[in-house]
């Protein structure tokens, strides 16, 4: 019963929902937003989930002095501190929260994320190492969008920005759009997996 | 006085992930440690403002919409998750966000195959719309596993591998740039912000 109540409740208001979206009745449109309302009042209390998550793990790096413990109190100092900031001065500019989102957050967000610019270009070396066809077409294909998009391509020829354009709106379209019906279908018949109770993996494990 | 401390720090902690590209060190391990705490650190008291306080306080002791307490017992299940013998209790916040999936279907069907093969269904009045409807008929039968890609159909299906590179190298290159934006972005907060070498 541990299992069979959630897959009645996912089965049932899949259902419902399935229904509603081909005949919008009043009743069934009340029955959705009332839905909603439940939705959001659950929702907020997901992120329990990654906080106690992220400090039960840390804890017991530091509880049993791990390789690397130390770390782990830094991250659990950083959590602590920015939601206390945030609980008690507000969230509003000027506040410390937004010092430590301004100053600590988004320097090392945007920096790690551009570290990755160093990663693609050897991922893209790799790739040209690689002397098959498809891996130089798709190199081919980089370079040109890459100088299409800056000043010194045109610079280079007039043809660069122009074939830049092209291979945005033909080729790529075209596999975008291939792509994007092959995504569309596989999301279907995974929803109907769920909704029939053939997948039941977000039930997790256990009983 | 209390920019420069600012643009301290921020530098110091840039600089702390660019040590990264050196090898893995002390400084990116601390970093990297206090990034994850300060960026779930950030969304607690957000989530508090935009969807505790709206969705679940103000209804029930503002609005007095005491039915609000129920889906709020029914999210604080997720802590059970944690606990050995009534984790099962956790599968109900989960069941009731997963309903959501029949609405999944045919929104899906409707915006990712049937829009996209609509506008995929034009007349071939051009060369370019002949290519786009060439390219995305011969990608969809190269992921079609139930024919083995031999012969002619071996032949029609690379033709959809080539078209999927030159829409993987269109990604790839738009990566790139979007990376080396970031990177002349911190670039030049090290150089102008924090050093002041450049206007």
């Amino acid at each position: 019963m541990k299992r069979q109540i959630p897959l009645m409740i996912v089965v049932i208001l899949g259902s419902m929902f399935v229904v509603h979206t081909f005949v919008p009745h009043k009743i069934s449109a009340d029955f959705f937003d009332w839905f909603q309302d439940w939705i959001k009042a659950i929702s907020p209390f997901a992120i329990l989930l990654g906080v106690i998550s992220l400090s039960m793990v840390n804890g017991t790096k530091i509880k049993r002095k791990a390789p690397n413990w130390q770390y782990s109190v830094v991250t659990l100092i950083g959590l602590a501190f920015t939601a206390i900031a945030g609980f008690v001065w507000g969230t509003q500019t000027g506040t410390p929260y937004m010092w430590l989102f301004k100053n600590v957050q988004m320097p090392m967000g945007a920096t790690m994320f551009s570290l990755l610019a160093f990663y693609i270009a050897s991922a893209a070396y790799k790739a040209f190492r690689a002397r098959s066809t498809e891996a130089t077409v798709l190199l081919i294909a980089a370079v040109i969008v890459m100088l299409g998009q800056v000043s010194l391509g045109a610079m280079i020829s007039k043809w660069i920005p122009i074939t830049s354009k092209w291979i945005l709106n033909v080729p790529n379209l075209a596999a975008k759009r291939a792509i994007m019906i092959g995504v569309g279908l596989g999301m279907t018949a995974t929803s109907l997996k769920i909704l029939l109770g053939i997948e039941r993996t977000y039930l997790g494990g256990g009983k | 006085m209390f920019e420069t401390i600012s643009n301290f720090v921020a530098a110091f902690l840039t600089l702390c992930i660019f040590s990264f590209l050196y090898k893995d060190n002390p400084f990116y391990k601390f970093a990297e440690a206090l990034l994850v705490g300060v960026s779930m650190g950030y969304a607690i008291p957000l989530l508090f403002e935009n969807v505790f306080m709206p969705y679940v306080y103000t209804p029930i002791f503002l609005d007095h919409k005491f039915i609000i307490i129920i889906p709020a017992l029914i999210g604080s299940l997720y802590i059970f998750r944690f606990t050995k013998n009534l984790s099962w209790l956790a599968r109900y916040p989960i069941t009731f966000s997963m309903g959501i999936v029949g609405m999944g279907i045919p929104m899906s069907l409707h915006s990712s195959v049937l829009v996209q093969m609509r506008s995929a269904m034009l007349p071939l009045a051009s060369i370019n719309i002949t290519l786009i409807f060439i390219g995305t008929v011969t990608i969809l039968l190269y992921f079609f596993f139930s024919k083995a890609h031999k012969g002619i159909y071996g032949k029609v299906t690379n033709v959809g591998i080539w078209f999927m590179m030159i829409g993987f190298g269109a990604s790839f290159g738009y990566t790139v740039m979007a990376r080396i934006s970031l990177l002349i972005g911190r670039i030049q907060f090290l150089l102008g912000d924090w050093l002041g070498l450049i206007k």
